[in-house]
């Protein structure tokens, strides 16, 4: 598969290598560097990363339509948030109706919560993938939809457990920059290496054709519920770093225009490309900021409209229907970035050896 | 619970029953022909509400010819949306074609909170269906008592004209099979165009019944009652019109049936027609009416 | 007019094309250059800020834009009039710099940041939704930068945020006025409650008033029904078939105004003759365009009567914001009219415009005469308050009574 194993370093290695210090430079350069809105941006930048990846981990390499992202959002959130809530901003939040006795008391560190956050999510994305994936494209759609809905109708209706409506405020703001970028950098290197495992070639057979990879061997059902298992722990991860970078959560956030919202940014990086993905959340989570100009008043030189809200959502909307209809592989198809692609167009030196390696 | 009261909740379920059946037809019919949900749906059906609103309060008219010309117009609107957002990808892959209805009903929903504004608007509702009626002590306002009335009379006509027509009879061929419809010599895309005219002149006219029983407009109107319509569709079998009609009325019933009974439950209202949807799909995935369309490999 | 910053910066980005282009196209040139002397003239006509340092900024920090973009428009509009009629303190022009927070939790957050690092302001009004406001808050707080909230009337708001005050009283205040009313005035006997469950305002008032209830009747099942909805519900028939066979006196129904007018309007289809009585969110146009005759004596708390002055500061806020936008203000345009003179207020005490001078200063507010009744800060930063009660009389809102804490 890889020529090039003998060698202890290859090039692409070193490259990569290479890379990933200058990335931890520029990280703590920006850390530095950067205001606290800049900061904020830049951390919701690897929120979106992970929401990207996650769910293209199941709509792009799986070929499994699934429209349920902001109700594993919401389990993750919930679960990490009462998790590391200390008693005392338990009892100043929940004043319709107690907590259970049970969790009043619990406290637990950020790494655990977000970690049993991501799995209860998975469990709950096991259990809804062993019901609802012997359902096919459109029916398993409105299906995970309505999964999403029934979690936020749960979470606004059990108030001893979610405080209802009222949300959960207070949180402690853990969600620093190391561990936004440090999570979607992990979990864009997961992906990257499942995808290149045989999970990641099973997942991508059933995507391309069911019957063919059933007909080789690849437990196709099982292989589903795998990849909706992990895309809900992924969604559940950055529910849990989201709450605490907001430090306050309601049900009314997880609406499934949420899952909309992440759609819009997977379909513009590219169905099945872990690179697009990466990018286009990066591109649309600042565009989206800075945009908010098309919402207030605008200067168009020979006249200046007052302010029509909303032009910055219709701008996105427009722009996804553009996409799907004139590029539907979007930014970057199936293609990934590979360090032989830069030297493939030139802007790295060729390389004699002709091992094709990197993405795809 | 007395008799009375039960049979109030009986004519709520069945007035807004008839109003999700009269909606979950036009998804149906869509479905039938182009194995699409059309997202979009809810959100023409706003559109002829607001049309509707508009013609009576900006330009004046009578609401009988309000209701006509909104009705027009948002059949032209729909055949519209799908020569631009779903023509051009009937070839591509499911899940295309899907996101770029998606798509289309997140543009309209923006769109409409730019031009209509966010603000909701009150409908104003002629005084004919504002009525109200006390039949052995049971209330009924009078466009609760229209909407059966249109449901019915709608739903025989389209029976009609599926099974007794020419045009219905290319319906059919092309839902049966596209690529054999079209080698008899049938013009697809009038077909599909006719059927997207009749499936958003539906929306229009159950935008403007809802409008007339909730006479509130916004934006976002349309999106939850499109969910359940379409949950209704699944749940009489999607493609079959009558199925569309048994599953609308049967999802009203439900949902106010279980908060009749269960009062506790009153908050999860919402949530009711989704796990329906979860249980229905599991036990009996074709719905009540429901052939097997088949999977096409 | 609100936006005087930014045209003049448009201003000069003129002036450096008109500049830069000017032999290659003379006309399109002239015609912008046309354009910026309007421009220009327009800004002559309002006061014209020159320098950073003569320019006090204070942030509105509201929904313009989502479902709450009517409650945040409306304070936006309180606080630009009083702007226009206050816009100078300590000798320095105090601009009003507006940021939506798009009725969204993580908008509000990027919004409050963008307020506090970019545009450095040195106090804070809103947000209209207390859920908007404490997404908010943190941010403010760990700038140490003051804000007001408005008409954000759930308790953690301003509960253990040092920065964060209040113009108006509190959700459980509303409730155990709404419930006092009820008993004392309406003697009613049996409530039911309509709950609109994913709004914490409705459950909040729902929660303060049924505890209220019970005390002053002394008996728990004066309570006969509870029942609940969703935000964007429009069929509330089962609910109410079931609320009537309770043949309730009054039926408590806090929530969205359009929620609520459907309710009413359903109720009285149904038959049902109870009172309907609710919070200050019914205080909105729209609620006697949507509930029509069916409102008709529907009755509710609020922060202030457009019919009937209060003091000297309500009539001058009335005939000003008459005059200025030609329409009937809302309870909350009079709170965002408060809110920004409070803060005027507290920066002429502390004669200075640091933030954390304002907001010790905010901290000593007492008997400020605002529009909408007199406002003192007490320890948890609430303003203690009044409460006004509204009825619905031929189709407008007529005041009924004040109610006091």
């Amino acid at each position: 598969m890889n020529t090039s194993k003998k060698l202890p370093m290859s090039r692409n290695t070193l490259l990569t290598l290479g890379a990933a210090v200058i990335g931890l430079v520029l990280l703590f350069v920006f850390d530095e560097l950067f205001d606290r809105f800049t900061m904020q941006i830049f951390k919701l930048c690897a929120i979106n990363i992970i929401l990207a990846l996650s769910l293209n981990l199941i709509n792009g390499f799986t070929g499994l339509f699934s429209l349920g992202h902001a109700g594993f959002m919401a389990v993750g959130a919930y679960t990490c948030a009462i998790l590391t809530m200390s008693p005392e901003q338990k009892e100043v939040n929940y004043v319709i109706q107690p907590i259970v006795p049970w969790l009043a008391n619990v406290q637990f560190p950020f790494l655990p919560a977000l970690l049993i956050g991501g799995l209860l999510a998975g469990l709950i994305g096991w259990l809804l993938g062993v019901i609802s994936l012997r359902l096919r494209d459109d029916y398993l759609a409105i299906a995970t939809l309505g999964f999403s809905e029934i979690i936020r109708v749960i979470l606004t209706n059990a108030m001893t457990f979610t405080n209802g409506s009222l949300g959960l405020k207070g949180l402690a703001r853990f969600t620093t920059m190391w561990w936004a970028w440090g999570s979607a950098i992990l979990t864009t290197l997961f992906l990257v290496l499942l995808i290149k495992s045989s999970y990641g070639r099973a997942f991508k057979s059933i995507r391309d054709n069911e019957i063919a990879a059933e007909s080789m061997g690849i437990n196709v059902f099982g292989m589903k519920v795998l990849s909706f298992t992990i895309s809900s722990f992924l969604a559940g991860i950055a529910g849990g770093l989201l709450a605490h970078y907001l430090t306050t959560i309601d049900p009314k956030q997880f609406i499934f225009l949420k899952t909309f919202d992440i759609l819009l940014i997977v379909v513009l990086g590219g169905v099945g490309s872990i690179t697009g993905s990466v990018v286009a959340a990066i591109v649309v989570t600042i565009s989206m900021e800075a945009l908010r100009f098309l919402d207030g008043p605008l200067n168009l030189g020979f006249m200046v409209t007052s302010g029509v809200p909303g032009l910055r959502m219709v701008f996105f909307s427009a722009l996804l229907m553009v996409v799907v209809i004139y590029r539907q592989q979007g930014l970057m198809g199936k293609a990934e970035f590979s360090w032989d692609a830069l030297s493939r167009i030139g802007l790295l030196p060729r390389r004699k050896s002709k091992s094709e390696k990197g993405g795809r | 619970m007395d008799f009375q009261t039960f049979l109030q909740q009986f004519v709520n379920a069945l007035s807004l029953g008839s109003l999700y059946a009269l909606i979950a037809i036009g998804y149906t019919m869509v479905y039938g022909i182009l194995r699409l949900i059309n997202f979009a749906h809810g959100d023409i059906f706003m559109v002829g509400g607001y049309l509707a609103f508009y013609g009576v309060s900006t330009f004046l008219m009578p609401w009988w010819m309000a209701v006509i010309v909104a009705i027009a117009l948002t059949t032209v609107f729909g055949v519209g949306l799908e020569r631009v957002a779903y023509r051009p990808l009937r070839d591509s892959p499911r899940i295309s074609i899907m996101i770029s209805a998606i798509g289309a009903s997140f543009l309209l929903e923006n769109l409409a909170i730019v031009l209509f504004n966010a603000r909701p608007k009150a409908f104003p509702v002629p005084e004919f269906f504002a009525r109200n009626f006390i039949l052995g002590g049971v209330h009924i306002a009078s466009v609760s008592l229209i909407i059966p009335l249109v449901t019915a009379v709608i739903l025989a006509a389209l029976l009609w004209i599926v099974h007794r027509t020419r045009v219905g009879m290319a319906m059919r061929a092309v839902s049966t099979d596209i690529e054999a419809a079209r080698l008899m010599a049938i013009d697809v895309n009038r077909i599909v165009s006719i059927t997207f005219a009749i499936g958003s002149a539906l929306a229009a006219i159950g935008g403007i019944l809802w409008a007339l029983k909730y006479p509130r407009l916004e934006p976002l109107m349309g999106i939850m009652p499109g969910l359940k319509c379409f949950i209704a569709a699944v749940i009489g079998g999607i493609g079959s019109i009558g199925g569309a009609v048994l599953g609308g009325l049967l999802l009203g019933v439900i949902e106010l049936m279980t908060v009749a009974f269960m009062p506790e439950l009153t908050g999860y209202k919402d949530a009711f027609a989704f796990v329906l949807l979860i249980v229905v799909l599991l036990v009996k995935p074709t719905g009540l009416l429901g052939k097997n369309l088949g999977e096409k490999v | 007019m609100e936006n005087e910053v930014c045209s003049i910066r448009g201003l000069t980005e003129f002036g450096r094309k008109i500049t830069k282009g000017a032999p290659m196209k003379k006309t399109i040139s002239l015609l912008k250059l046309a354009a910026a002397l309007a421009a220009g003239v327009s800004l002559v006509s309002c006061s014209s800020p020159n320098v950073d340092n003569d320019v006090i900024k204070i942030g509105v920090f509201q929904p313009l834009t989502g479902a709450n973009a009517a409650g945040g428009a409306d304070e936006y509009d309180g606080a630009k009039l009083a702007n226009k009629l206050v816009p100078k303190v300590l000798g320095k022009t105090v601009q009003l710099v507006a940021v939506d927070n798009k009725s969204d939790k993580v908008e509000a957050a990027n919004a409050a940041t963008v307020l506090v690092q970019k545009e450095k302001v040195k106090a804070v009004i809103g947000s209209w939704g207390s859920s908007l406001s404490m997404a908010g808050g943190p941010i403010f707080a760990e700038a140490k930068i003051p804000a007001v909230a408005v008409s954000a009337t759930n308790p953690n708001v301003t509960k253990g945020n040092d920065y964060y005050f209040r113009v108006c009283f509190l959700d459980p205040f509303q409730g155990i006025v709404g419930a006092s009313y009820a008993f004392n005035t309406l003697k009613a006997k049996k409530v039911a409650i309509i709950r609109e469950v994913s709004n914490d305002y409705s459950v909040g008032l729902a929660k303060f008033f049924v505890d209220e209830f019970v005390k002053l009747s002394g008996n728990k099942d004066s309570i006969v029904a509870v029942s609940d909805y969703n935000t964007g519900d429009q069929d509330f028939s089962a609910q109410l078939t079931n609320i009537k066979k309770f043949e309730p006196d009054v039926i408590f129904a806090p929530g969205n105004y359009t929620e609520s007018a459907l309710i009413i309007k359903q109720a009285r289809a149904l038959g049902m003759k109870a009172q309907f009585i609710g919070g200050d969110t019914w205080d909105f146009g729209a609620f006697l365009d949507i509930g029509g005759e069916a409102v008709e004596g529907a009755a509710f708390s609020t922060f202030f009567a457009n019919d009937v002055p209060i003091n000297k500061t309500s009539e001058v806020f009335l005939k000003a914001f008459r005059e200025e936008f030609k329409k009937e203000p809302s309870a909350v345009a009079a709170l965002g009219y408060d809110a920004y003179l409070v803060i005027i207020d507290a920066i002429t005490r502390a004669g200075s415009a640091e933030p954390q001078k304002i907001r010790d200063a905010l901290a000593q507010t007492k008997g400020f005469e605002g529009a909408a009744g007199v406002i003192t800060i007490n320890a948890e930063r609430n303003a203690d308050k009044d409460a006004v009660f509204k009825t619905v009389k031929d189709g407008k809102f007529v005041f009924l009574t004040t109610v006091k804490p």
